[in-house]
């Protein structure tokens, strides 16, 4: 309703006002669509794993007695109607409910509030790694096309995007831990600073944050010391993606006319690709970037896995070892409202830096 | 049909998806392609032809001289070394290519029939039905798709299989990861093609909806397909590899897959020991690659902005690709009239 009424003003506001409005209204709009989004994922996720039979049968079907596995089963409620279970199951979500853990019995939003900032301080690692190679390099690519310098790094972008993380991540392991033994093989922190960890007033779970707050240095430097190569495996190969993603779009918008009309003007080359060039093929590298964030969230999984990184990824395998599916539901579940909330920040971003976005 | 000269057309070889991008192609795209199709048909090769290439099988631990012993260094008679479980890794290499091409075709035939199906109808009709098709594909779309796959893999299988299960499981998973993507394009190339003049005479010379589906409007809008497929049978490779890796392995004891024999080889790595890592590794890099090298020369070659166009200097070489280039024009067009006049 307001957003009527401010549209009906508009043509007497002046044009900024007219622009704030119609910004908003799309990031209302946005924001709602949040809601279908997760829900699709989590009734699909539910779904799935409840069709072929119950948790408890799964997980512990084949060393309890019949009497015994049917007794829990009553317990958890999982003999009555499968719409019965969705309902409560969604009751569950909007009151922050994920469920119970099987195997260790857990509140699995528990489980997440502990593992979670280990998962987003090495995607944060890896995101950072992916942007320092992988802009810059994009940029070179496109302005040196078909030179020697592009089809280097075209051949670095798809081998990036043939390498599996893990087995990028074993080579790496293999040459700068076992071989050179410059780095540490696995976990994220050496049992020494472990200690020094426990003992600060408010852990965040993010070991750097907590590693500055300690103000050791010896700790900082070892937490970093850990976090090197599965940044490195887990960043280098999404820059190869951020590096193709940037030289498509910095050729299309180096072929246009105003950047031959720039360059006739006499602007630096290094501006041009700086600025000119740089500014319009931003926005669908924004868009493509907020998609990789899932991407990103997958391969978190499995370099947690190659390097012991004791975040939701490793936890999610172990769970799944132990057939503990609704511990896998509600870190599955909770994963996908991480990616649709990021997918929403991105596009808000991109709202505001492109108008043409927003409608 | 028959009023179109059959002389004015390129021979059939050279309209063939692959070879007229092929010969569209000069320099570095050129190279990257004829590379990539080389290590594809490698690949191809490789999985044909196993249980000829393959010096044990996949699961066997000894042979007449004894067992082979875990952890052996590459040597004479184990050119990739043994694994843990004491395993020959070329073999396992070899047969390994088996399973990765079989899940490959399941994976991508299957979710191109079945998500080309789903954006024809939801293209073509429209409506709510296209509406809650869409929100749930773009829902589907922007998961990781390993999450998902991992899902699937439950729900199929359980987390465990035999061979033909396995795989069967992997292909299932990844199809559903797929589904979406084929949906959107088919999607979005029916809905341009719905409003074009041809769809418009069938519907007045009284054609029914599903001949005109999929006589008329399926065959305009399947463009893009070949290069979604290749990129798609290589993100299967990868999939199949992560879902191996964290342990919805195919069992050894049944079939050769290279992302569980990573997953085995995290110790061992540790240890020093890298054959058991190195050599699967590289498996899944080369089919991955080969694979995008076509996709990628493919996408290229579609995109006007970063094909490599030939250099005007030479006339002679210019005038043959404008030619070339007509000649491709005149096949689009025709096959357009064809559809126009069917």
């Amino acid at each position: 309703m307001t957003d009527v009424s401010s549209l009906s003003t508009a043509q007497t506001a002046t044009a900024k006002k007219r622009k704030s409005s119609s910004l908003w209204k799309y990031l209302l709009v946005r924001l709602l669509l949040i809601i279908p989004t997760v829900w699709i994922l989590v009734t699909m996720v539910f779904l799935l794993m409840r069709v072929t039979g119950d948790p408890i049968s799964a997980a512990l079907g084949d060393r309890l007695p019949a009497d015994q596995l049917a007794a829990r089963i009553e317990e958890a409620g999982y003999n009555r109607p499968l719409y019965e279970q969705y309902f409560e199951y969604l009751g569950g979500l909007l009151r922050g409910d994920f469920g119970t853990t099987i195997s260790d019995n857990r509140p699995v939003l528990d489980v997440l509030m502990t593992y979670g900032p280990a998962t987003f301080e090495l995607a944060f690692y890896g995101l950072v790694v992916a942007f320092i190679v992988g802009i810059p390099l994009g940029r070179i690519a496109a302005y040196r096309r078909d030179k020697w310098q592009d089809a280097g790094l075209r051949t670095f972008a798809i081998l990036a995007y043939a390498v599996p993380v893990f087995f990028a991540g074993l080579m790496l392991k293999l040459i700068f831990s076992v071989w050179l033994g410059w780095l540490p093989v696995a976990g994220r922190i050496s049992t020494g600073s472990r200690r020094d960890l426990i003992l600060i007033d408010n852990p965040t779970g993010i070991y750097l944050i907590d590693a500055i707050q300690t103000g050791e240095p010896a700790v900082v430097l070892d937490v970093l010391s850990h976090a090197v190569l599965p940044a490195l495996a887990l960043g280098l190969l999404t820059a190869g993606v951020f590096l193709r993603l940037v030289r498509t779009n910095m050729i299309g918008t180096l072929g246009t006319e105003y950047i031959t009309a720039a360059r006739s003007r006499g602007v630096r080359e290094h501006r041009l690709i700086a600025t000119h060039a740089w500014r319009p093929a931003l926005i669908p590298i924004i868009t493509v970037i907020g998609m990789q964030i899932a991407m990103l969230l997958g391969g978190a999984v499995l370099t947690e896995t190659t390097f012991e990184w004791q975040g939701l990824g490793y936890q999610l395998i172990e769970y799944i070892k132990a057939r503990d599916f609704v511990a896998v539901q509600g870190i599955v579940a909770l994963l996908a409202v991480i990616v649709a909330v990021s997918n929403f920040i991105v596009d808000v971003i991109a709202a505001f830096i492109d108008p043409r976005v927003r409608y | 049909m028959t009023t179109a000269p059959v002389s004015k057309k390129a021979p059939l070889l050279h309209r063939l998806p692959i070879i007229r991008e092929y010969r569209k192609s000069v320099g570095l795209q050129r190279w990257m392609l004829l590379i990539g199709l080389i290590i594809t048909a490698l690949i191809l090769l490789m999985a044909i032809f196993a249980p000829l290439i393959a010096p044990y099988g996949y699961s066997q631990l000894r042979d007449d001289s004894g067992a082979f012993g875990a952890r052996v260094a590459p040597n004479a008679e184990h050119w990739f070394g043994t694994t843990v479980g004491g395993y020959d890794v070329l073999s396992r290499f070899i047969w390994g290519s088996q399973t990765a091409v079989l899940v490959m075709i399941m994976a991508v035939v299957l979710s191109l029939f079945i998500g080309v199906l789903l954006g024809l109808v939801s293209g073509y009709i429209g409506g709510w039905l296209d509406r809650i098709l869409v929100v749930v594909a773009d829902a589907i779309y922007a998961f990781p798709s390993l999450l998902l796959a991992i899902v699937m893999a439950i729900m199929i299988s359980g987390g465990q299989s035999d061979m033909l299960g396995g795989i069967l499981a992997a292909a299932l998973s990844i199809t559903v990861v797929f589904i979406p993507q084929y949906f959107r394009v088919t999607r979005a190339e029916v809905v341009r093609v719905k409003s074009e003049a041809f769809v418009e005479s069938s519907k007045v010379i009284g054609a029914s909806s599903g001949r005109i589906m999929f006589r008329h409007v399926l065959r305009n809008s399947t463009r893009t397909l070949p290069l979604i497929m290749t990129l798609n049978a290589a993100e299967a490779v990868l999939t199949l590899a992560g879902l191996g890796f964290i342990g919805f392995g195919i069992e050894p004891s049944s079939a050769a897959e290279w992302g569980y024999d990573l997953n085995r080889s995290i110790a061992d790595v540790a240890s020093g020991v890298w054959w058991t890592a190195l050599f699967p590794g590289l498996a899944i890099v080369l089919a991955v690659l080969g694979l995008t090298l076509v996709g990628e020369s493919l996408n290229d070659l579609a995109d006007p902005r970063l094909r490599t166009r030939r250099a005007s200097g030479g006339g002679k070489v210019q005038s043959t690709s404008v030619q070339a280039e007509q000649a491709d024009a005149q096949t689009d067009a025709d096959t357009g009239d064809e559809e126009a006049r069917a």
